[in-house]
């Protein structure tokens, strides 16, 4: 076997991992993964706490995302003791999920995407790099900054935390919003909107026209999509049925509570992280490059393909644009930045009309709930793909199980077969610099892992 | 000449990182002050050189440290040991890398009771045996504070620490300081609700019901949340969590604080001292359901959690 690359850690991402290449003798690929290794045993350590505590404990497993594991929580926290929160409690877990997703999606196409396009994959890694946006930018990268603190001000303001919220219990939340809350929270809501509008349309013209020909040629792979959509097929991030569908375009849909039909975890030796894979498709998982199965991906790129349409009017607009372009289902995996500002649009276009909603100042925010012995499920749709807990509780409400497959876990699979096709492509001969690792890494960066 | 900073996360989350962007305004004017030589979540340098052919770890030298996360397993430990040989200045960046962290609750179980749940005990999961391979670096028998591995210089505690301490932390060492610390005050201090110094008694709530307020009246016309018969860790746990002025940032929701930014002092003892504040209101610290996890929900690292022999299933 010839040389072996290391590429530690991954960076620019919201985890831990690192992409090891085995070249062979002629210096060409044999071998291309990502490993993952860290483990933390949330799954274990969950046992024996009472099922009120959970959302506040488990929206630790992600500091980007602490909200989507907080409402998953909470969600099935509400499924085992049996209570449905009242409309407005909903409406404010809609309304904190919305506002914490619009700051998530402006974070990860500015400061962790963005480097790669606007200095270019092939620049000097001491520049390619958020200080670098800030020098070539300085008026947009301050108009990020102020945006996304304003969504953490919004979230701390009324809900106490930006980051690991304690907001959302089974039965409802903490608190209701009053009328002068909501209307400082819409005026501000609204200017993220147009923010969010005007990022979208940035990309369009600076970025994704510019790297057309990466986009239809780097970690380019075909597997299946896994989202969650309404009854009539809309886009959904809080609740609805998922949907799976093969690479070529056929689907099934399925009850969240039905899940373990429908996915399986295969553990390989070399990865902490498992390998979600599409048990119902009936081939078990195969990582080949050349032939895959039991492949899909999750977060936005399969979002906006499982689903039927967006649920809100701009967001329809740009995803008709898109489908014009790329078909659906899309496939490329770098145009999972472009779907991830479709989703930005739809999240700043809901959080404007959640405010707009009378409703969500109702003082009905919580239905006080009885501890019992239960299951259940609760799915929400995180920044980086479709979010499962499920629990079991004891007569005293205590957790007997808790069984959790978190967003990116169900494109390792994915993320694997993508940076092995990028290494493929992209090393010949032994010859490679230090641009050609960068793009055998951004292979990874669309995924927002 | 900026302060060359270098920043890792081991056994982390990313809300600390995401706590640093969150400074807003102050980042802006911070950053033309720091160099970063070295931080994963925004810069690209790698270990091995860019070339990914180096033959062993290296991060750069750098005046400050910052590292956030606890240390759970082989290779966290070897980073830290590098950023500890590299930078001057070691800063333990929020409370996984001060006390553990809620990753610490793992130190009630053993290694082998948590792979044996998440890779054969699971519903969804095909049963297989641990992962073993060269790049999965082997867990450590607990789950680790920094100081329990190198010596740390400056603790920032919190889950997450709030963006002002950090800004004013780094400010802090710009100005040529080497030490900082947060006052030693209890969130209780800089919490403005009503306290009459007595409950009502009885077992001590669950959270199964929210706690009594007018959400059209202010925090300072509201009853304290231990008074009303639920567990706040409020009298135990350091203040800050709201930054320089606000309120405690669990109450600021109507929840009770759960001990985010740990005890008040080093020697502190809050298990203890807690039983004690709930004893003098009238709530019997006995009746508190899950006891020892919660009351270390933040702590487990130190010899605070440890797996007990026997345990009855389900507490």
């Amino acid at each position: 076997m010839g040389q072996v690359i290391n590429i530690q850690p991954i960076t620019r991402i919201e985890g831990h991992a690192k992409v090891v290449i085995q070249l062979d003798d002629a210096g060409n690929v044999a071998d291309t993964r990502m490993h993952v290794q860290a483990l933390r045993g949330f799954e274990k350590f969950c046992e024996g706490r009472p099922v009120e505590e959970m959302p506040r404990i488990v929206c630790h497993i992600c500091g980007i995302c602490p909200w989507a594991h907080h409402l998953a929580s909470s969600k099935a926290g509400d499924a085992c003791l049996g209570v449905t929160p009242p409309p407005a409690a909903v409406k404010l877990r809609r309304l904190m999920q919305m506002i914490a997703y619009v700051g998530d999606k402006l974070l990860n196409f500015y400061f962790l995407a963005a480097p790669d396009f606007v200095m270019g994959p092939d620049t000097e890694y001491a520049t390619r790099n958020v200080v670098g946006i800030i020098g070539a930018a300085p008026d947009i990268a301050k108009q990020v900054v102020h945006f996304r603190h304003l969504t953490a001000q919004i979230l701390e303001n009324f809900a106490g935390r930006a980051i690991h919220p304690t907001f959302s219990m089974p039965g409802g939340v903490s608190k209701p919003m009053t009328e002068k809350e909501r209307e400082d929270i819409l005026g501000k809501a609204q200017k993220l909107l147009e923010f969010s509008k005007f990022t979208i349309d940035f990309a369009k013209k600076n970025v994704f026209a510019k790297y057309l020909d990466a986009i239809k040629s780097l970690g380019v792979i075909k597997v299946g999509h896994l989202g969650t959509v309404t009854d009539d097929g809309a886009l959904d991030f809080y609740d609805g049925k998922q949907r799976l569908m093969k690479p070529d375009g056929s689907y099934d849909d399925f009850p969240s509570g039905a899940y373990l039909d429908h996915i399986g975890e295969h553990v390989e030796p070399w990865s902490y992280q498992k390998f979600p894979y599409a048990k119902r498709w009936g081939s078990g998982l195969s990582m080949d490059l050349a032939n895959p199965s039991g492949v899909y991906r999750s977060n936005c790129l399969a979002r906006i393909n499982v689903a039927d349409k967006m649920a809100t009017p701009l967001a329809q607009a740009e995803l008709e644009e898109f489908r014009s372009h790329f078909g659906r289902p899309a496939h490329l995996t770098l145009l999972y930045h472009y779907a991830r500002l479709i989703e930005l649009v739809q999240c700043a276009e809901s959080m404007v009309a959640l405010l707009e909603d009378p409703q969500i100042t109702s003082t009905e925010v919580r239905v006080a709930v009885k501890p019992r012995a239960g299951r259940g499920v609760g799915i929400v749709e995180a920044p980086r793909g479709t979010l499962i807990h499920d629990y079991e509780t004891d007569a005293d409400g205590l957790i007997l199980k808790a069984n959790l497959i978190v967003g990116t876990t169900h494109n390792n699979a994915a993320m694997n077969l993508s940076v092995k096709q990028a290494a493929t492509e992209l090393i010949k001969n032994g010859t490679y610099d230090q641009g050609v690792l960068n793009k055998v890494e951004m292979a990874i960066r669309a995924y927002d892992p | 000449m900026p302060a060359t900073v270098a920043e890792e996360w081991l056994n982390a989350c990313s809300g600390c990182e995401i706590s640093i962007l969150n400074t807003g305004g102050a980042l802006l004017e911070l950053l033309p002050q720091l160099s970063f030589v070295h931080i994963p979540v925004l810069i690209d340098h790698k270990y091995f050189g860019p070339l990914g052919k180096g033959a062993s770890m290296e991060i750069p030298e750098a005046v400050v440290g910052i590292v956030s996360g606890s240390v759970r397993n082989e290779e966290h430990k070897h980073v830290l040991e590098e950023m500890r040989k590299k930078t001057k200045i070691l800063i333990a960046l929020g409370s996984c890398a001060a006390y553990g962290g809620i990753p610490s609750q793992a130190n009630m179980f053993t290694r082998d009771e948590v792979f044996e749940k998440v890779f054969r005990g699971s519903p969804s999961t095909d049963a297989a045996p641990d992962p073993k391979h060269e790049n999965v670096p082997p867990w450590l028998e607990s789950c680790k504070a920094l100081d329990e591995v190198v010596k740390v210089d400056i603790t920032i505690p919190g889950c997450p620490p709030h963006p002002d301490w950090i800004a004013d932390a780094i400010t802090a060492l710009l100005r040529g300081g080497t030490a900082w610390s947060l006052p030693e005050r209890s969130v209780c201090d800089t919490c403005p609700v009503i306290r009459e110094k007595k409950s009502a008694g009885g077992p001590v709530k669950r959270c199964l019901e929210n706690v009594a307020f007018n959400p059209e009246e202010g925090l300072d016309k509201m009853r304290c949340i231990n008074e009303q018969g639920f567990l706040c860790l409020g009298p135990v746990t350091l203040a800050g969590c709201a930054g320089k002025s606000g309120v405690p940032r669990c109450v600021q929701a109507r929840t009770p604080c759960r001990g985010c930014f740990g005890p008040i002092r080093k020697s502190a003892r809050p298990m203890v001292d807690m039983m004690g504040a709930m004893t003098s209101i009238g709530l019997d610290p006995k009746t508190v359901v899950d006891r020892r996890a919660i009351m270390n929900r933040y702590t487990g690292a130190h010899g605070n959690l440890k797996p007990l022999p026997a345990r009855p299933a389900g507490r």
